[in-house]
């Protein structure tokens, strides 16, 4: 495991020492399969099933920018990666895309030199407690242990969070996040924070979910969003309206199922959309076919979100923020015109 | 002489100069000025190709960020520490762990493998083989997967804080740690200490003069009884005319955790573990090789001028089997440090553990990985040149 993060980190400073060439979609085209960073060990998010296939709302974003440049979602290699990874295997061009619940900041946006797409998911950071230990609220967490992943915005919140509340607390960090689980349902901590969808993706893999409970209060703006390398606007643009087109087709209607019938649709902003007026797909450098391809293959966004983690899953959760904005929700595509 | 000569004539009788490149020293200089320049060429073109990258892709360069404010908790740390503190501080407290963790390792497992080492060679048939056995377990298994075992072992069986195990009072054993009172601060520990420091200055004259006179008048003195007096007697004799102040900061279970008292994680009893058990059988196998690298000859020697066993170990057998103990015992102390890295696995705050979460939270990979760098080499060096300078004191004196 060392092993492995070091040879990452020496190939992204050798990556880095090497010269630039053509632009991402080129490449990926040439490649012949796109290449996406994922989590790995988030049930709901993104994780292999028995049968060894990947599934998950990140996931399945993937794969929807597979079927946007190829016209097949299964042309796609994921390569799981830990929180240190990540940004340094998108940097030193491992990977082409990250969809890995990487919370979009201002200092990732600048100073690591990378770029966030529209969010594909509204979080907030919460924590996870045994129930036995009769907690009711995070501000009665004086003096815990608290398990948490090196390398996030989760570890940087919590200090922040202690800090503010005049509570002390002990952190045990641990890289590999199925590492850290183990350690936390072992009972080496008290509480396991994280995003609250990952901790309702552990806690349904956990030995015993009933005997665990997430905490009310969220203690912060996770929004959660694909992400790219600085320096290719193109790329940026595919993977940005690939994520934009999940949201616009929910918005219309428009899912795998009905897809073929929409179209014959008579709306011209439906027509556009899905490639019956050509347009939109030559200004992406795609095929006018792309977001046919997405939504027919693999969904629009409400459908992603039932599949994975909605109220039917494991993970039961409600859309809230990532409602449509019709609905109350956060997610809004901009105009495809 | 005669060769020289005849080259001489053979020169002279062509009257040309040689051409450059039939001169063998010429053409090694030349070499390697061609070789230094192929690698300067290869450098300045990574170097100049990693600058324009980072630039194309506007990530931050330069070592600014050590002076920022690191906002992340270290789960132990031998300093005061706290998230508002920079990643400077951050990084110190990394090496500290790490030093923390080599230093105890190293001493234990230098005593646990010499006992190993000469169990292996005892004559009697069930330790010889017990050593045997434990040395060949230990070495074949990967270091990594040892620490995942023994960090299993402590969250796994252990009990939870409130559940504790409590074997005498004060002392607490729960998946949390091991958790100690502790002596509280009192001023009167400063004289102690400086009385101690006073004893080691007289044991160390002491030795001195009790040679000098067994050179000169072959008399022994109790070198040893008299020193451990002094070492004990010394500090306990200040500590008593200050009237023996003493309180514990003993641990009590409030909350969640136990407060007071000091506490050695999970994380830090694991790799500990793991590396003493891993490399002390390493060090077993070169203390064998080393005693046994003196020949019969010398004990036999040594036991008819009538010296005691001990004496012939520490005055016969040790000094002869030491030189060629100290050059691999160095390198294994090198592994353990350097295995010491293998503590992000299991959650231990080391240099590297602090290190990638720096690269992380900075996005500055290039620097993080050339701090990672400098400070094992500097780790490396020093534990080196001090073994080195130990491997010059012991080395057999020639005449």
């Amino acid at each position: 495991m060392k092993r492995i993060r070091i040879f990452v980190v020496l190939l992204a400073v050798l990556a880095l020492a090497l010269p630039a060439n053509a632009g991402t979609l080129d490449e990926v085209k040439a490649r012949g399969y796109l290449i996406a960073g994922v989590n790995g060990s988030v049930f709901g998010f993104s994780m292999p099933d028995e049968k060894g296939v990947w599934k998950g709302l990140d996931v399945d974003t993937a794969r929807a920018i597979a079927a946007a440049v190829f016209g097949d979602a299964n042309k796609i290699k994921f390569v799981p990666l830990t929180a240190v990874q990540r940004l340094p295997a998108l940097q030193s061009k491992e990977i082409d895309v990250l969809c890995r619940n990487t919370t979009q900041t201002l200092t990732r946006e600048t100073t690591n030199g990378l770029n966030f797409v529209h969010v594909n998911f509204y979080d907030g950071q919460g924590f996870m407690v045994p129930k036995k230990l009769g907690v009711k609220s995070a501000k009665e967490l004086d003096g815990a242990t608290v398990c948490v992943l090196p390398g996030t915005t989760t570890e940087l919140n919590a200090a922040d969070f202690f800090r503010k509340n005049n509570m002390q607390w002990k952190p045990v960090v641990i890289e590999q996040a199925a590492e850290l689980n183990k350690a936390f349902f072992a009972g080496r901590c008290d509480v396991l924070t994280s995003d609250v969808s990952q901790l309702a993706g552990h806690r349904a893999v956990a030995p015993d979910p009933n005997e665990y409970v997430i905490l009310p209060e969220v203690i912060s703006k996770e929004p959660l969003a694909p992400v790219v390398r600085h320096g290719d606007d193109q790329w940026y643009d595919i993977v940005n309206w690939t994520v934009m087109a999940l949201i616009q087709a929910e918005e219309f209607g428009i899912t795998s199922q009905n897809v073929d019938e929409m179209l014959k649709s008579n709306d011209p902003e439906i027509q556009r959309f899905l490639g019956v007026t050509p347009g939109m797909g030559a200004a992406l450098g795609l095929d006018e076919k792309w977001a046919y391809n997405i939504i027919k293959q693999v969904g629009n966004y409400g459908e992603i979100f039932e599949r994975n983690v909605g109220p039917n899953t494991p993970l039961a959760m409600e859309r809230g923020l990532n409602a449509l904005w019709t609905q109350g929700g956060l997610m809004y595509a901009a105009p495809f015109r | 002489m005669a060769l020289n000569t005849s080259r001489t004539d053979a020169a002279a009788l062509h009257e040309k100069p040689e051409p450059f490149w039939l001169d063998p020293k010429k053409r090694a200089v030349l070499f390697q000025i061609l070789v230094l320049g192929v690698v300067g060429l290869i450098a300045w073109y990574l170097i100049s190709n990693t600058v324009a990258n980072l630039q194309r892709q506007k990530i931050a360069t330069g070592f600014d960020f050590l002076g920022k404010e690191a906002a992340f908790e270290i789960g132990e740390s031998l300093i005061a520490y706290d998230a508002s503190n920079t990643y400077a501080r951050a990084l110190v407290v990394g090496a500290l762990n790490t030093v923390k963790v080599s230093f105890i390792g190293i001493v234990i497992t230098v005593i646990l493998g010499t006992f190993i080492g000469i169990a292996r060679l005892s004559s009697n048939w069930l330790i010889s083989r017990l050593a045997a056995a434990y040395i060949e377990f230990m070495q074949d298994i990967p270091v990594l997967i040892q620490l995942f075992f023994w960090y299993a072992i402590f969250y796994e069986t252990l009990p939870s804080p409130r559940q504790a195990l409590n074997p005498m009072h004060g002392v607490f054993l729960c998946n949390r740690g091991l958790i100690m009172p502790v002596p509280e601060f009192h001023p009167a520990y400063r004289y102690v200490f400086l009385a101690f420091v006073a004893a080691c200055f007289l044991v160390w004259g002491l030795r001195r003069w009790a040679r000098k006179r067994q050179d000169e008048t072959g008399k022994t003195f109790p070198v040893f009884r008299v020193s451990l007096g002094l070492l004990v007697g010394l500090p306990l004799a200040v500590w008593m005319a200050l009237g023996s102040p003493f309180s514990l900061n003993v641990p009590e279970l409030r909350g969640f955790n136990f407060r007071g008292g000091t506490t050695l994680s999970p994380e830090f009893m694991a790799l500990l573990l793991g590396l003493i058990l891993y490399t002390a059988a390493f060090v077993a196998e070169v203390v064998r090789a080393g005693i046994q690298s003196v020949s019969k000859g010398q004990r036999e020697a040594a036991m008819s001028l009538g010296l005691r066993p001990a004496q012939v170990l520490r005055l016969v057998i040790l000094p002869q089997a030491l030189r060629v103990i100290i050059p691999p015992l160095t390198s294994q102390m090198l592994n353990l440090t350097k295995n010491s890295s293998l503590a992000v696995a299991i959650g231990y705050p080391d240099f590297v553990s602090v290190a990638n979460t720096t690269i992380n939270q900075t996005g500055q990979s290039i620097e993080g990985v050339a701090l990672i760098m400098v400070v094992y080499l500097f780790f490396s060096l020093s534990t080196s040149a001090f073994m080195n300078w130990y491997n010059k004191k012991v080395k057999l004196v020639e005449r």
